[in-house]
């Protein structure tokens, strides 16, 4: 800050000297902020919608009944995973006042890994269909909810800055959980070992139509809760001494946000699979594209996006290159990228 | 009033308020002064619900800090640290909205836009309100989060180091500014200040603490002389009188 301080009378109103030289002139106000937030939401809706409908609607020959609701089923899971994965990476970015960590930082997709694989370890392939895709999918969700509040509980007794050490502790738990199923994996026959390999990725075709719309509810009801608290996360994106400050009971608020976020995390890996950087690609275009800082305004664009992502994708790669490729892999390798070049430019910083 | 009793802040072996007892009256700037690792920073940020004390208690007005609900203190005090650095971008107006927050918890009424308006006039950030927080110079920014607390509209302003990082210039319209919001907004302004000149210049009583303890407290007159800053910093001062004001001189 200190060399900051450069300027002084008339030329303070026109410069910014941290990142100018002397005589440069100033960019004129970039484009983007001129376009009010609203108006971005209602065209990253429109097209998400126009994704959706094109997906829905391309080449249906045959069974139009079933290949609708085939697709219908594909398209609800997009909505799941994408409201998961963007909302709760916004989130969490928010209460860690950072934008580089991921909610798989605390470990539960690599409990669900170290779960499928130790399924497979014990029971061999039929491990993988052993229980029905409910059952599955409540005791999936609720173990890595549990391991959640064991690893938060840290926070109800611990001091300041336990935030970043419960942050660490998962870390930990999730190189450890990673190890144990590299173990496992190690052990397997190579025909365990691909069928758990496809399970390891994230298949957003695979939801089970029965299930579904129980978590697409439950989803529906966690956004409500969440778009309640969308002016006090404003606040809490202050970090904690300005959120204090302002009156907020940051420990209470941090918590029951965390809680939201294992939720969805937990929610969308057991339907699908672990999608480790799409919420942070969703996220970070968002802050980038919402033209806002408000949550009312980062969140939806965040959902938004993330929906154009898996819906556009999944059209492409279904309809016009013939299922060419696994969607998730694709969306994986793009998100790590994009998640690469901005620690690369932060560290260049 | 604000008022301390016994309060304690260890870290690890490091006992850094050792059962601080102290009243801060209604109205004025006071200035807290001492050398490096008294305990300043530390005590104001307990009073400013930042931090919690290992012991004692601290009341604002007779309530509670700990015990009174957030939402409530946040209208009565408030604090401003010396490094502020956000995740997200915002305007200067955007911030200084958010002083508004304990009132109107995130919706604004058009008592609250008065607020704001006020608080950029009164800071004279008028012409920078729509530029973005890293557009500005450290003076400017210093500005903008000053506004921000004062648009809380607390009757307790606590700044930690407000000069920090400010050259004369800045320093001197820091000050005069502060002493503005306690003269003509009727704050309680609670300062912690490394320049016993400043101190001196523009607060009403001076808190000079020393090992994390309160050594002597009171008007500039009875601070400022050789013999406490000799107690309090360890050095030898002279005291000389310029235009009223007592002044230390101590540089070599």
């Amino acid at each position: 800050m200190a060399l900051d301080e450069r300027s002084t009378g008339p030329v303070e109103a026109s410069a910014d000297p941290a990142a100018r030289p002397e005589g440069t002139p100033v960019p004129a106000r970039r484009g983007p902020r001129s376009l009010p937030p609203w108006a971005r939401i209602t065209l990253l809706a429109v097209l998400a919608a126009g994704f959706a409908a094109a997906y829905l609607t391309y080449d249906v020959t045959g069974n139009v009944a079933y290949v609708i609701e085939r697709r219908s089923t594909v398209v609800l899971t997009m909505v799941v995973v994408a409201f998961a994965g963007a909302v709760s990476t916004v989130l969490f970015h928010t209460v860690t006042d950072n934008r580089i960590l991921t909610p798989s930082i605390m470990g539960m997709e690599a409990l669900f890994t170290l779960v499928q694989t130790s399924l497979v370890f014990v029971f061999g392939i039929a491990g993988l269909n052993m229980f029905p895709p409910a059952v599955e999918f409540l005791a999936q969700t609720a173990l890595m909810l549990l391991f959640a509040v064991l690893l938060f509980q840290r926070l109800f007794t611990g001091g300041i800055g336990s935030l970043h050490l419960t942050l660490l502790v998962g870390i930990v738990f999730g190189v450890l959980f990673g190890s144990l199923s590299q173990l496992m994996r190690r052990l397997l026959t190579p025909d365990e070992f691909t069928a758990l390999q496809s399970r390891l990725f994230a298949r957003l075709t695979r939801a089970d139509p029965e299930l579904l719309p129980w978590v697409a509810a439950a989803v529906v009801l966690v956004a409500v809760y969440v778009w309640r608290m969308h002016r006090v996360m404003d606040v809490v994106a202050l970090g904690r001494e300005s959120a204090v400050n302002l009156g907020v009971d940051h420990r209470r608020v941090a918590l029951q946000t965390l809680m939201i976020v294992a939720l969805l995390t937990a929610a969308s890996t057991a339907l699908v699979g672990p999608m480790t950087f799409f919420g942070f690609m969703a996220a970070t275009l968002a802050y980038q594209l919402a033209g806002s800082h408000e949550h009312r305004h980062v969140m939806p664009v965040a959902f938004l996006i993330g929906m154009c992502a898996l819906v556009g994708g999944q059209f492409f790669l279904e309809h016009l290159l013939g299922h060419a490729g696994t969607l998730s892999v694709v969306i994986e390798f793009t998100g790590g990228a994009l998640f690469l070049y901005f620690l690369l430019r932060k560290a260049a910083r | 009033m604000i008022e301390l009793t016994d309060l304690r802040k260890v870290y690890g072996d490091d006992t850094v308020l050792r059962d601080v007892s102290l009243r801060i009256e209604r109205g004025g700037v006071t200035s807290i002064i001492g050398p490096n690792g008294a305990g300043k920073s530390t005590m104001l940020t307990i009073i400013g619900r930042l931090l919690k004390a290992d012991g004692g208690r601290v009341t604002v007005d007779d309530l509670d800090t700990e015990r009174t609900p957030g939402r409530e203190m946040a209208k009565r005090l408030s604090i401003l640290r010396q490094e502020n650095r956000f995740t997200t971008r915002l305007t200067v107006r955007d911030l200084v909205r958010f002083g508004r927050y304990p009132h109107s918890q995130g919706r604004l009424t058009a008592e609250d836009h008065r607020h704001v308006e006020a608080a950029l006039g009164f800071l004279d950030l008028e012409p920078l309100a729509d530029r973005f927080l890293d557009e500005l110079s450290g003076g400017q920014r210093q500005r903008a989060y000053v506004a921000m607390v004062l648009c809380q509209d607390t009757d307790y302003v606590l700044l930690d180091e407000p000069l920090n990082n400010l050259d004369m210039k800045h320093a001197v319209a820091m000050m005069r500014q502060i002493r503005s919001a306690a003269d003509t907004l009727g704050k309680s302004v609670v300062i912690v200040i490394h320049d016993i000149n400043f101190a001196s210049a523009y607060s009403d009583r001076i808190v000079a603490m020393r090992d994390g303890r309160v050594v002597h407290t009171g008007t500039p007159e009875e601070i400022m002389t050789p013999e406490v800053l000799k107690e309090v910093f360890d050095l030898d001062v002279r005291i000389e009188e310029v235009g009223g004001t007592r002044v230390g001189v101590y540089y070599r």
